[in-house]
């Protein structure tokens, strides 16, 4: 198989993701339940691992990174937490719906009232709209780092730095760009960073999190057993444990660890140059196709995403086709970005997305281009 | 009939609170090590700090320096 679809999920991850896992579900206790060895080992497994985190992001305290199961429950323990009744949010068309979703809920059950920035028909953000779209009441930014369906970049400076001036809060979408894009949270006026284990940081499914900023309240989204505090009818007001009822996933953490001792030794730099290149390559390969549309801005820095369609053929048959005839791994659909799709114009038939990794080979994008000049035909 | 002897107690509010407590000891060089909160001390998390207690003054120097947050100090015969 040619995997390009690594905008969903990293398909190679380093060996020594795989050891971790494997020796953590071989020896590690229930973190924070016990003060026995195994207890004990799962408990600086995963205190390491947000020590590893903070540094990665720029949080300034371990203590303020956040164990999820993915990017989907960070933001929502975001979302929830921090909007109330009679806020108002600014948001982007770029959005996932693992934004989306939270977002209109509590516009339709909270009395939360939403804006979103629009993209152009290139998927290019209205950053003056930021400006427009502010009012009184308005209380946060919930955006996405990167567009997963076309890769656009979005200037999280530029917004932090708005977000300081107005005295809002700025919740950052990092899935499509945590392990291969520089984050400092710090740095970019960040408040709060959500992120996955299982794309670019290469680490396991059930992994995410969040990281943040010292002095930021959110209210617990779920509660429950921490192992610690038992005899308090509340959830435990310190961070970490505030927003973590429950067994964390310490086996899953164990490799998201080692993940990111290999991003710390191969350099997220030289990964983010590997995929550029290899998109780059393969944008070049198709994009006199006849028949080829190709969504997105590509004068700029952007995730390796190339988004396109083939003719008037559907996005799925042409999914399926690459898969059935070339062994070509790619999403096609929605990809959980209505407001993105609409944008481009996209929005009835939806696209065919290829991403791409650094664990890609250039014969591989070369068979994926001969495949799509021979379906073109 | 397990043995009692006086032991320098740190507690926390959280276990990461704990952990960046023997991180900052190993790293420091200060002793003890993490034990099951006593019932007769009040905490929020379920392990401590213990200590010799003539070894109290690194101890505080490694929590000091490390910036972790600790619930309480006690001496207690456990």
């Amino acid at each position: 198989m040619i995997y390009l679809d690594s905008a969903a999920t990293a398909l190679w991850r380093p060996p020594q993701v795989v050891q971790a896992v494997t020796a953590a579900m071989t020896s590690l206790g229930n973190a924070s339940r016990g003060v026995h060895g195994g207890s004990l080992a799962a408990d600086r497994t995963i205190y390491g691992a947000r020590e590893k985190l903070a540094r990665f992001f720029g949080c300034p305290r371990p203590d303020h990174v956040v164990f999820t199961c993915n990017v989907t429950e960070a933001l929502n323990i975001a979302i929830h937490g921090l909007l109330g009744p009679g806020d108002h949010v600014l948001s982007t068309d770029l959005e996932h719906n693992s934004v989306l979703r939270p977002l209109y809920r509590l516009e339709k059950d909270c009395g939360v009232a939403v804006d979103f920035v629009p993209a152009d028909r290139l998927g290019r953000l209205d950053y003056g709209a930021f400006g427009r779209l502010l009012r009184p009441e308005t209380r946060a930014i919930v955006c996405t780092h990167a567009s997963n369906l076309t890769g656009e970049l979005v200037d999280i400076a530029w917004i932090g730095r708005f977000a300081r001036e107005h005295g809002l809060l700025l919740v950052v979408d990092a899935a499509q760009t945590a392990g291969v894009f520089p984050i400092d949270m710090t740095a970019m006026g960040i408040d709060v960073l959500c992120f996955t284990g299982h794309k670019g940081l290469l680490g396991p499914q059930g992994t995410g999190g969040l990281c943040v900023r010292p002095g930021v309240k959110i209210r617990p989204w779920k509660v429950g057993g921490t192992g610690v505090q038992t005899y308090s009818p509340v959830q435990p007001a310190e961070y970490p444990v505030c927003l973590e009822a429950g067994t964390l996933n310490s086996h899953g953490i164990a490799g998201l660890s080692a993940a990111l001792d290999f991003l710390e030794e191969t350099g997220i730099d030289a990964i983010r140059t590997r995929e550029r290149a290899l998109m780059e390559r393969f944008y070049g390969g198709v994009r006199d196709i006849p028949g080829v549309t190709i969504y997105g801005d590509f004068s700029r820095e952007k995730a390796a995403v190339v988004a396109l369609n083939l003719g008037e053929e559907d996005a799925g048959a042409v999914a399926d086709a690459l898969f059935e005839e070339y062994g070509i791994a790619v999403r096609a659909g929605g990809h959980c970005a209505p407001r993105m799709h609409r944008a481009l114009g996209t929005g009835e038939r939806g696209a065919v997305r290829f991403s791409f990794s650094r664990a890609n080979t250039e014969e591989e994008i070369d068979a994926a281009v001969r495949a799509l000049e021979e379906l073109s035909r | 009939m397990i043995a009692k002897r006086t032991r320098l107690i740190v507690a926390f509010h959280t276990t990461a609170a704990a952990m960046a407590m023997e991180s900052a000891c190993a790293r420091l060089g200060a002793p003890g090590r993490l034990i099951p909160v006593p019932r007769a001390i009040t905490a929020g998390c379920g392990m401590c700090w213990a200590a010799p207690p003539e070894d109290g003054e690194t101890v505080r120097d490694a929590a000091r320096e490390a910036g972790v947050e600790v619930a309480g100090w006690y001496v207690a015969e456990i």
